[in-house]
């Protein structure tokens, strides 16, 4: 590849690769096509530099220390507190929270917000396309209520049935929790509309942003959502690591989520009080080292921008459709209107796990399956798809090598 | 026995062939899996399915003149063709040489490099529930 080819609006992807070492290898003697970012994307190499420097230079426990290394220690955690408000634009940083990542900030909002404030008879809206860490969580909690699960219906080309939608809201509607960006289909929805309409009857919106994050400009203030999850390992960052924002009066609403050190104020064997926020909801010492490569995982996507990356990936995404609609057979399994750069597949008489293995065979690491969408795939009456899924660092050509390797695939399966 | 050990030689020999290349061990298998003949839809029940393999596995046995002999099919190509090599193996064999089959092609093929660890434990299911049948019709044999 050269280097010619690969500048695009200013962009050097072949200097971008560079920083990126696991993408130099070969899987089975050819060179890694890595397509399943949007199960975990790459780490470039300041992220892993940023983790050993952590251990090597300055490791402490943070907050209560008074030595140099605890303070250093915790600067730079919090640093990443203060970066990640900006990124989203969050009002103020103690509306951050460090969590696992995407999938524990529903539960700890479902555990808190929802305990506390969902009563028998109330309803809960998600939609069909989420992924099950935006479903079981509130399913657990209307079980636990005798609350109501609403879902909003999608339409053959992934877009949700907005009418549909607006039909469920009531006064009896208290949460939506919905995807910004499906990591199935890719879908983009229209989420500020949504929640603007989910406010008129007085419920509170949750966004899954575990797709959305890397990709589109995040303005959780503008969008005025209530609660956003994000996970760091899929914006270039550690796995471990996501954050919940939510608003602050909402925070200081919500009763923590677990005890431990960190989130007390005092405690004694009578009673307990905690901490302010965020600190009443991280419990325990906290995922320190990775918390700091996060916060050069921000500087990594802030350093590119977001318009230059959402640019390249949306090339990569058309000329990855306009290429796959060419082999016989290959259904595209969601063409919303707007997308994030996902593209889902299915080919008619071959099994997604068989294309996905003979992929691995040439290099190229798809994701098969049901993407942890199996109510979506249900709703398709398939079993799973073919899903590529792109980053700032993948080009044309390694999508020509996924296309050339499909055809073969279907031409092989075709003849016998 | 030895002619359960003859089929592995044999197949051994036809992944020799391949060379190790990943592509080309996964369409032969996709090839060995379409020359077994499929089973009639009746008969996908959920009583047939192999426990622990992520893609559908059916696996009906039947016992004829002391021997055991197997239907088999899958959703998936590539575990069509691995569960061929079973049928191959292990069809038309007592149950007791089926209990006693040490299936050392898998190794010598390096089966898990190209199949990788998810159909390799899928793979290591058929095997497991092709045995207990042979135990059950070993059983059988043993009250008679």
């Amino acid at each position: 590849m050269s280097a010619v080819k690969n500048i695009k609006y200013g962009l050097d992807i072949d200097s971008i690769r560079a920083q990126f070492p696991v993408l130099d290898q070969q899987v089975n003697g050819k060179p890694l096509v890595y397509f399943d970012n949007a199960a975990t994307n790459q780490k470039p190499k300041m992220v892993i530099d940023a983790i050993s420097g952590y251990y090597e230079g300055y490791n402490a426990n943070i907050h209560r220390g008074i030595h140099t290394l605890a303070e250093k220690a915790t600067k730079a955690f919090e640093a990443t507190r203060t970066k990640l408000q900006q990124f989203i634009n969050a009002a103020e940083s103690e509306e951050i929270i460090f969590t696992k990542g995407t999938t524990e900030s529903i539960n700890l909002v479902a555990n808190t917000y929802g305990r506390k404030f969902i009563n028998e008879g109330d309803e809960i809206i998600i939609s069909t396309m989420e992924h099950h860490s935006n479903i079981v969580p509130w399913q657990l909690l209307c079980e636990e209520k005798k609350a109501i699960l609403k879902v909003i219906p999608v339409n053959d080309s992934g877009d949700i049935i907005y009418d549909e939608y607006l039909k469920l809201l009531s006064d009896r509607t208290k949460i939506v929790s919905i995807v910004y960006a499906s990591n199935s289909l890719g879908t983009i929805n229209p989420v500020k509309d949504i929640i603007s309409e989910a406010h008129k009857v007085g419920a509170k919106v949750m966004l899954d942003g575990a797709q959305s994050t890397a990709h589109l400009h995040i303005d959780v203030q503008a969008l005025d959502c209530d609660f956003y999850a994000l996970s760091a390992h899929k914006m270039y960052g550690p796995t471990g690591v996501g954050a919940l924002y939510g608003k602050r009066e909402l925070l200081e609403a919500m009763p923590p989520y677990q005890g431990g050190g960190e989130m007390i104020k005092d405690v004694s064997f009578e009673k307990t009080t905690y901490n302010d926020i965020p600190y009443k909801f991280e419990a325990g010492t906290p995922n320190i080292g990775d918390v700091v490569a996060f916060g050069k995982a921000i500087d990594f996507i802030n350093d590119i921008g977001k318009d230059e990356i959402s640019r390249h990936e949306h090339e990569l995404l058309s000329y990855a459709t306009q290429q796959l609609k060419k082999i016989d057979g290959l259904q595209i399994i969601g063409e919303a209107k707007q997308k994030v750069s996902v593209v889902s597949f299915i080919i008619e008489g071959i099994h997604p796990f068989d294309i996905g293995q003979m992929m691995d065979a040439r290099g190229v690491a798809v994701r098969t399956g049901h993407h942890c969408t199996q109510p979506l795939m249900t709703r398709y009456g398939i079993e799973g798809t073919v899903r590529a899924s792109f980053a700032i660092y993948n080009t044309k050509e390694e999508i020509d090598i996924m296309v050339e390797g499909i055809s073969k695939i279907v031409k092989m399966m075709r003849v016998s | 026995m030895s002619m359960i050990n003859d089929i592995q030689d044999e197949i051994i020999e036809e992944f020799a062939l391949l060379d190790g290349d990943m592509e080309m061990c996964n369409f032969y298998l996709m090839e060995l899996g379409q020359k077994l003949p499929s089973i009639d839809e009746a008969d996908r029940t959920d009583d047939h399915i192999v426990k622990g393999c992520q893609s559908k596995v059916w696996l009906i046995p039947s016992f004829e003149d002391n021997k055991m002999h197997f239907g088999a099919d899958s959703n998936t190509a590539i575990t069509k063709g691995l569960i061929s090599l079973l049928v191959r193996i292990l069809s038309n064999q007592s149950p007791q040489e089926v209990i006693e089959a040490d299936l050392y092609f898998i190794e010598k093929i390096g089966m898990d490099r190209f199949i990788g660890t998810q159909r390799s434990n899928g793979f290591g299911s058929m095997i497991k529930q092709i045995k207990l049948y042979a135990l059950a019709y070993q059983a059988k044999l043993n009250q008679v």
